[in-house]
This record gives structure tokens, C-alpha cells and sequence, in this order.
């Protein structure tokens, strides 16, 4: 298996999520540079957290134009497993890879704790290693992770069971408590929360791991 | 030279003295230069010998502080302190303070202390990996002090998360002392490899010199100035001399530092802080005893028609100066391209001693630079000594009411209560490697990719300091020293920010060369040197001085992390361990303050021997693998310290007392040092405790954990959810923001 990483200037999750790919996918990872214009032969792309662009405009807006999002793009729409968290959240909805948008959070502080999840969908190559409704443990930490979307919207992701997680104790405000969504197609993830921080005990819990080991069954 | 420098106006005694240069240094100029400055040039007289750039007063008893150790690579002088910290790598910090900007502007004072202090690390060739920060805020009740607290930990998150930095312990306390001027020191561990630490020493004839990172505006000019006086009613007017800060272009211009820093072309690299591009320039030319020549027209410049005066003394930020291998400069010009930084040569190393400022062709200024940098006056000045208190013992005679009341008093009030509401704006497990996070004794940090640690804590009791000086020095120390034993980490190594009052006034003097001697004192007892450190004066108000604080930043190894311990007992019926002796000690304690309303006394004595001892029984315990939890005696005594292992853990308590002490109060609150409580299990307690009496160290067993309560002695009982309620409570209700 083949992953990459794409990093924008500003992003600061990259090294961490290419760790996890690496250790728990036993991967080769590619650390992709936003300007180059093609993430070669890969099973599996990253967009990490961090402030690309330093979240000047809207978060995710100016990376979401970056010259390797047209590749990201077409890759996406061929099928290859997208996993986008946190500001990678943010710019997949900027691209319109994603429906929604991220807003500052309702308390309109950064937020940095571990948060309590259920599997709202395991209908996914990301959320194939939980089983639907239970309970799980991701760390968030961000500042405009609150999730909108228009009723019609917020239907159509209901009906086609395209939520993929729902905070317990919603930190940020978002919409009908949702953590993160899924595209039409399923192979896009877009969350808030971070897996790559829960890989290890040493770390505060392993229910992150679960989704890259989960992703290997399947993808593997 | 031909001649004097241009000079536009002539410089009269009021130009002298709104430069904040006293009439003697002004003659010292002219014996130096052997004529009247320019304006450019006591510009940059009067920032190189500022107090904050020239330590004037300090400088005479920074001297005293023990800086070498066989772990110690680099001791202070440098960008930041180096100790060695094995397999081929060393952690590289310092601490340092933006107090005066920070009450001015708190938002971009705080963060540009964060963006300063990263480049002071980032500097040496370290990433880096940790940030923490010591915060010193006016009494809660104080009309600016929600306003400050706010705009300051607003700053620091959006400063820290953004470059994507774990900022991962950190103090936050109150005192009417800092109502007019509060207290925002930062610190910053970077790692590096042993073999790739990098210096700001200028040499090789015809170098050339190399600016990078943002542009020049007019931000900050004369922060250092600022920085260096006392506070007035009109210091809010200068609000324009606060920098801001732009985390964006730091973060872009620590990767691209970092990258060049692999190519082997660097000659010299040092950050533009305080005094901008005259205190580099000057630093890298002075510590390699050459000179600079350097040409302002090609200082990439964010605005029109800035003056040279305005481009040497301006402090915008996320800049740094180098100084490159001749030939190498288009190799390092497409890595800072690469990252759309501002790149440009601005000059070159000369042999001739002195810096030599061209402006559209024409010499603005020519002076040598030792006398500049390294001959700034050095002031002895009077110092007196603060008036030595009595102490004061416990009495159970105080009329207080129940333990339980007192506890809840304690666990809620301003300086006890949890600073979660803090620490959750704060990114605190970014790079992954956090594997203590905020809220023990010390946060430790893992080296990537191995399976060692940082362990790494700030501390100073400035009630102490201001009750004993030299008690509360080694004290800080002390409790440094302490806390990162408490982890399983043997203490290497600290930094320290020394915030003082106005040194002109004989008792502020002598509060600082009291606090100085004091914490060298414990550092050279306890093997534990100063590697960097920073000095803030002049931390006063309308003549009103702030308490004496000198923070310590300690830095220590966990050389394997399986032996790493926290405050949180993971079990039920384990046995409480005290280590050290019962408490009686109360003047000056927390219990005195919050449940008696007093403050007087001598603080509790530091014994330094009995300090080393009872610290190396605990290191050694935890090496055995024999502690479950370990947590040091601090504020609140060993009812607070079983109060906070409890809510760590979840689990309750009971804490017994014996029959015979002479004051429970005392038992329960008092802040005698030097003092740990351990969590064991049960089955080893005689091999502890007889290991105790072979070290010639006191210990007993004072109760076990179990149940979801708190229980002090036969009567008093606080179940965890009432603690908690009353210890989480605090900061968020008076923040008037439960999230």
C-alpha cells in the first residue's frame, strides 16, 4: 500500500498523520508539497490539520486552490480513499469534495480535549473497523470546527447515512452534533475530531487506530 | 571614514533623554565615538544599552548562578541554553518575558512572546517541541484583570496552536501586586541533533550577511526601550510600540530554517528580537569579533518611506539574520523562495571591528561594535535587604471551621483552582508525542521517534520571595527540581525569567540579588545549573512594584518512558506514602492567605540536603518500579496534594491523622518543602519503608486510595463530584463562560 500526505504551507498535522499511516498501515507514505501537480500511484491521501494559509480568509479556502487539489480531485471521483482532518476537514468542504462548511465554534475559543464520539456510520472504508452506535475517544483541537449545513443538506446526509460521527458532548456547536461527513461515493472523510492522535496508549487511548486498522481490512 | 555621518536633526539633551540614556552614558558616547552621535546611532545606543538588551543592573550578580555541568553543551550567552540529553540528540530552551506589551495590547503582547521565544530556539537548530508559560495576573476582583486573562491566553493559543507547537504546562496565579502590571513569561525546549547545533558567531571575511523571514514595518520601535522603563498612566499611549505577530509566516519560517539548516552553509544565525536587525546584527558581529557592513537600502521593507533609523530600531517579527557561506547564497534563496519568504543580502563580515550602516550609497552610521555591545555601563547598584519575618506555626486554637470547608476553600480559590479552562485553548498534543499532558506535576514530551522523555515544569512562589527573598529563590529552584523528580525524570538543567520592580530603589535591589543568590544557592546544591535566562525590571506601576518572581523553567530526562510516573493512582487500595517530614509550617502558606485571611510570616525553609536526599529516595523508588503515583507537596500542603492525585485518578481517598501531631491544620495544609506523596501498593510498603530509614529519609504510610471520596482524619468527608465541581468551577464561572 501506497499513502501520501499532502502539506500546504502552514499545515502542521502532516508529520503526525504520515506517523500514524506509516505504523499502523505499515505504508510507504509520499509527503506530497501543495504545488506539485500529481500524488502519483497511491491507495490512500491525507490532507492534515494545522492552519494552511494561516486560516487568512476562510479556513481551508486558499489551500483549497492549491495546484495539487486538481489531482486530489480527480483521484477522489476515481475512487481513492480521501481522509481529510481537521483543517484537511475544512479544506475538503472548500474544494466541494465535501457538502457543508466550518464555522468558529459557538463558544468562540480554541478547544483542545478529548471528545466523545458514536459511530453514527460503518458504511465506510474509515468507520469499517467500528461497529455503528458505539462509543468512541478522539481528541479535538480547533477553533472553527463548527459544522453548518442547510436542512435540505443536513437531510440528504441523514437519508444516504452519510454522517460518519457525532460528538457525545458537543464541543464546537455543530450541526445535529456532526463530527464528520462522508461523500456520495463514501471514500471521502471529512472530520474534526483527530485519529492519528489516538494510536497509542501512551498518547490517551487507541480508538484512533482503530480506524487506519479498520481502512487496512478493507483496503488491504 | 570621510567624516561624519549625515546627521539630519542636531541631538540635544532632550533627544538623549527621551532615548531613555542618562546624561554619564551620553558622555560615554562621545569618549566612544569621539564626536556627537547621529540620530541613527543613539538610536541604537540607546536599545543595545537598554536594560533589557544590556542587563546594566543584573549583570554584576547573574555571575553567581552555577552554569556548567557535564550535560551542559552551551551555558548562557547564546540564542538559548544546550544540554546534552543523549543518543545523539540535546534539548535546546529558554525562558523569556513580554510583561510590558502584554498588559498593553494582551493579545499580540502574548503571542509575539511565544513567536520570540520560538526563534530563540529554532535559532540553534532545534525543533521545537514544547512551549510553556508562566502568567502573572492582578487580583480577579480588578476591573482589567478578565480583560487581560482573556486577551493573554487568547494570544498565547493563537500564537502557539497556529505554528503547531504543543504548549504544554504553565502557572497561572493572582495578586493585587500585578493589578498594574502583569507577568507573561514564555518558555520553548526544542530538540536538536548533538552535531547540528548552530551559533550566532559572525566570521569569514566577505560573507555575506542574509535577511530573512518577513518584512520590515514600523511595529515595535522601541520595545526594548519600552521594556525598560517604569509603567505610567501614559504607557497605554503606546499601545503602537506593541509588535504584532504573524504565527503564519513563523511557522513557514521555521520549516525553511530548519531545511537550510541541513545544507551545512550556515555561518551564523540569530533571530531579530528585541532591537530588531541592530541587536542581531550587533550580537553576531560581537560574539564573532568582526565587523558588518550592511546595506539598509536592501532591507525588504513592508512600508514607504521608512528611514534608517526607523529599519534599525523597528522589532516587526519573523525575521532572523545569517550569515552564509560566500557562493552559497542561491541555494539558500530557493528554500526560503520554496516557503515565500523575504530573502535578501544586506551585507557582508568585515575585519575592521565596527558596523558600518549605507543608506542609498551614503554612510548613516559608523561605529565599533564592542564597545557597543559589550562595554554597556554595568551598574552596582545599593541594594537592601527585605526585613526578615517570623514564622508561623500551626495552631488548631485558629478558629477556621472543618478541614472539609478549608479544602473546598483552597481547591476553588484563584491560584489552586484548575486551569483547564487555559490549557483546552491551547493545542496541547500537536506533533504527537505529549505523553503527559497539562496538569501534574510536569508535562513530559516524548523525543520522536524514541522511547525517552522531556520532562518539563515552571515554577516560582512569588508570596514567598516577597516574604524571604532568598528562601523564595531557593525555593523556585527547589520546587522545579521537585516536580520533575515527581515524573521519574532526573532533573538536568533551568531557565529563568527574573521579574523585579524598579533596581534603582535599593529594595528592589535587594530583592533580586537576594532571589539570585538564593536559587543559585539550591542550583548548585542540587546539580542543577542556569543554561539561559532573561531579566525584566522596571515591572512597577505608578511606583508601585510587582512581587518579586523569578520563574525557573526546569528541564529534565526520563531516560525510559515504561518508568515514567504521573499524580494519578490507577487503583483502588493502594497505600499513601509521605515523604518527608508532617507539616506545621504556615506563614506564608496558601491555608494562611485563602481560609485565614493573613499573609505574614516567613516562608517555609528550603533544607537543601534533606531536599536531595528525599528527592533521590523518590527517584530511586520510581526506578524500581515501586510508585504507582507520585505527587510533590507544594501550595495547600498534603491535603491538596491527595486532593489533586484524587480527581487525576478519579478515585478517592482517605488521608489519616495521627493522634500525636501537634496541629492538624498544620498536618493537613502546612507547606513545609521538600516533600512528595506516593501511591504504592500495599505488598511492598515494609521494603519501602525500610529502604526509607537505610536512606535516612522520613516516611510513612498516611493513608490509601479507594472509594469516591475525599476523607481527612475521623470527620471531615468531600465526595469527588463536590470537589470537583468546586476545583473546575473557578476559572470558567469567573471567565463568565462555561463551555
Amino acid at each position: 500500500m501506497r499513502a501520501a500526505v499532502i502539506t500546504f504551507p502552514g499545515s502542521n498535522c502532516d508529520r503526525d498523520l504520515a506517523v500514524a499511516f506509516e505504523r499502523i498501515l505499515s505504508c510507504r507514505v509520499e509527503r506530497v508539497w501543495h504545488r506539485d501537480r500529481d500524488l502519483g500511484d497511491v491507495d490512500l491521501i491525507g490532507v492534515p490539520g494545522g492552519f494552511s494559509y494561516g486560516d487568512f480568509l476562510r479556513c481551508g479556502a486558499i489551500a483549497a486552490r492549491s495546484p495539487i487539489m486538481a489531482d486530489l480531485l480527480r483521484k477522489a471521483e476515481a475512487g481513492v480513499p480521501v481522509l481529510g482532518i481537521c483543517n484537511g476537514f475544512q479544506i475538503l468542504t472548500e474544494c466541494g469534495l465535501l457538502p457543508g462548511a466550518l464555522i468558529r465554534n459557538r463558544g468562540l475559543s480554541f478547544v483542545c480535549r478529548p471528545a466523545g464520539l458514536e459511530v453514527a456510520s460503518d458504511r465506510s472504508p474509515f468507520t469499517s473497523g467500528y461497529r455503528r452506535g458505539e462509543r468512541i475517544t478522539l481528541p479535538v483541537a480547533h477553533h472553527d470546527g463548527n459544522y453548518v449545513i442547510d436542512p435540505d443538506g443536513l437531510s440528504r446526509l441523514e437519508d444516504e447515512d452519510r454522517i460518519a460521527f457525532r460528538y457525545l458532548d458537543n464541543p464546537n456547536g455543530s450541526t445535529a452534533d456532526i463530527a464528520g461527513v462522508l461523500n456520495r461515493r463514501r471514500n471521502v472523510l471529512g472530520l474534526m475530531p483527530h485519529p492519528e492522535r489516538a494510536i497509542e496508549p501512551a498518547l490517551g487511548g487507541g480508538d484512533g487506530k482503530r480506524m487506519f486498522e479498520g481502512f487496512m481490512e478493507v483496503a488491504g | 571614514m570621510a567624516g561624519t555621518p549625515s546627521t539630519a536633526p542636531p541631538i540635544t539633551p532632550d533627544i538623549v533623554a527621551e532615548h531613555g540614556l542618562s546624561k554619564d552614558e551620553h558622555g560615554l558616547i562621545l569618549d566612544i565615538l569621539g564626536r556627537e552621535p547621529n540620530l541613527v546611532e543613539l538610536g541604537i545606543f540607546s536599545v543595545m544599552w537598554s536594560e533589557h538588551c544590556s542587563y546594566k543592573s543584573s549583570k554584576k550578580h547573574l555571575g553567581k548562578f552555577p552554569t556548567e555541568a557535564p550535560w551542559v553543551v552551551c551555558g548562557p550567552g547564546e540564542n538559548a541554553g544546550v544540554v546534552d540529553i543523549g543518543e545523539g540528540h540535546v534539548a535546546i530552551f529558554k525562558m523569556e518575558s513580554h510583561n510590558h506589551p502584554s498588559f498593553i495590547e494582551p493579545f499580540q503582547g502574548a503571542a509575539t512572546g511565544v513567536g520570540g521565544i520560538l526563534r530563540d530556539v529554532f535559532t540553534m537548530g532545534a525543533r521545537p517541541v514544547a512551549m510553556l508559560n508562566a502568567l502573572r495576573f492582578g487580583e480577579p476582583a480588578h476591573p482589567k484583570t478578565r480583560h487581560l486573562v482573556s486577551g493573554v491566553v487568547a494570544g498565547i493559543g493563537g500564537y502557539g496552536n497556529c505554528v503547531g507547537v504543543p504548549t504544554v504546562a504553565g502557572e497561572c496565579t493572582f495578586d493585587p501586586a500585578y493589578n498594574g502590571n502583569i507577568l507573561v513569561n514564555a518558555m520553548c525546549v526544542g530538540i536538536a541533533r548533538a552535531d547540528r547545533v548552530f551559533y550566532a558567531e559572525a566570521s569569514g571575511v566577505g560573507n555575506p550577511v542574509i535577511y530573512v523571514g518577513a518584512k520590515t514595518g514600523r511595529d515595535g520601535i522601541h520595545g526594548a526601550t519600552m521594556a525598560s522603563a517604569e509603567f505610567t498612566e501614559e504607557s497605554e499611549a503606546k499601545r503602537p510600540t506593541v509588535q504584532v505577530g504573524d504565527p503564519f509566516t513563523e511557522k513557514l519560517l521555521i520549516e525553511a530554517c530548519l531545511e537550510l539548516m541541513e545544507h551545512d552553509c550556515i555561518v551564523a544565525i540569530q533571530d531579530m528580537g528585541a532591537a530588531g536587525l541592530t541587536s542581531s546584527s550587533f550580537e553576531m558581529a560581537s560574539r564573532g569579533g568582526c565587523g558588518i557592513e550592511m546595506n539598509l537600502s536592501a532591507v525588504p521593507l513592508r512600508e514607504e518611506g521608512m528611514t534608517p533609523y526607523e529599519i534599525m530600531l523597528s522589532e516587526s517579527q519573523e525575521r532572523m539574520l545569517l550569515v552564509l557561506q560566500q557562493g552559497r547564497e542561491d541555494e539558500a534563496h530557493a528554500i526560503f523562495e520554496k516557503w515565500g519568504l523575504a530573502f535578501a543580502s544586506v551585507g557582508r563580515v568585515t575585519d575592521t571591528g565596527r558596523m558600518v550602516l549605507l543608506w542609498n550609497g551614503e554612510t548613516v552610521a559608523d561605529v565599533p561594535i564592542a564597545p557597543v555591545s559589550g562595554a554597556s555601563p554595568v551598574y552596582d547598584r545599593p541594594h537592601e535587604k527585605s526585613p526578615p519575618r517570623v514564622p508561623v506555626f500551626a495552631d488548631d486554637r485558629l478558629a477556621v471551621g472543618d478541614h472539609d470547608v478549608s479544602l473546598l476553600k483552597l481547591m476553588g480559590s484563584p491560584d489552586l483552582a484548575s486551569k483547564r479552562w487555559i490549557y483546552e485553548q491551547y493545542d496541547h498534543m500537536v506533533m504527537g508525542d505529549t505523553v503527559q499532558r497539562p496538569g501534574g506535576d510536569a508535562a513530559v514530551i516524548r523525543v520522536h521517534g524514541t522511547n525517552r522523555g522531556l520532562a518539563v515544569t515552571s515554577d516560582c512562589t512569588p508570596r514567598y520571595c516577597e516574604a524571604d527573598p532568598r528562601e523564595g529563590g531557593r525555593q523556585a529552584v527547589a520546587e522545579a527540581w521537585r516536580n520533575l523528580v515527581a515524573t521519574g525524570a532526573r532533573p538536568l538543567a533551568i531557565t529563568n525569567c527574573l521579574n523585579f520592580g524598579n533596581p534603582e530603589r535599593p529594595r528592589i535591589m535587594g530583592q533580586l540579588v537576594d532571589c539570585i543568590e538564593g536559587m543559585a544557592e539550591a542550583c548548585r546544591v542540587l546539580d542543577f545549573p542556569v543554561v539561559s535566562g532573561n531579566v525584566s525590571l522596571y515591572n512597577e506601576t505608578e511606583g508601585r512594584a510587582i512581587l518579586p518572581t523569578p520563574n525557573v523553567g526546569g528541564v529534565g530526562l526520563i531516560e525510559n518512558l515504561d518508568h515514567m510516573v504521573t499524580i494519578a493512582p490507577d487503583a483502588a487500595g493502594l497505600s499513601l506514602v509521605l515523604v518527608g517530614d508532617g507539616g506545621h509550617w504556615i506563614g506564608a502558606s496558601l491555608f494562611w492567605r485563602v481560609v485565614c485571611g493573613r499573609n505574614n510570616g516567613a516562608p517555609p525553609p528550603v533544607h537543601l540536603g534533606q531536599e536531595l536526599r528525599q528527592g533521590r529516595f523518590v527517584s530511586d523508588m520510581i526506578q524500581r518500579g515501586f510508585v504507582c503515583a507520585c505527587h510533590d507537596l507544594s501550595d495547600g500542603g498534603l491535603a491538596v496534594a491527595a486532593a489533586e492525585m484524587a480527581l487525576a485518578s478519579g478515585i478517592g481517598a482517605s488521608i489519616d491523622i495521627p493522634a500525636d501531631v501537634f496541629s492538624t491544620n498544620g498536618w493537613l495544609f502546612g507547606e513545609d518543602q521538600g516533600r512528595y506523596l506516593l501511591a504504592v501498593e500495599s505488598r511492598i510498603l515494609n521494603e519501602l519503608l525500610a529502604l526509607a530509614v537505610s536512606a535516612g529519609v522520613i516516611a510513612r504510610r498516611v493513608g490509601e486510595t479507594g472509594g469516591d471520596a475525599l476523607t481527612l482524619g475521623a470527620g471531615s468527608c468531600i465526595s469527588l463530584e463536590d470537589l470537583r465541581r468546586c476545583h473546575e468551577g473557578w476559572l470558567p464561572d469567573y471567565m463568565g463562560r462555561r463551555r
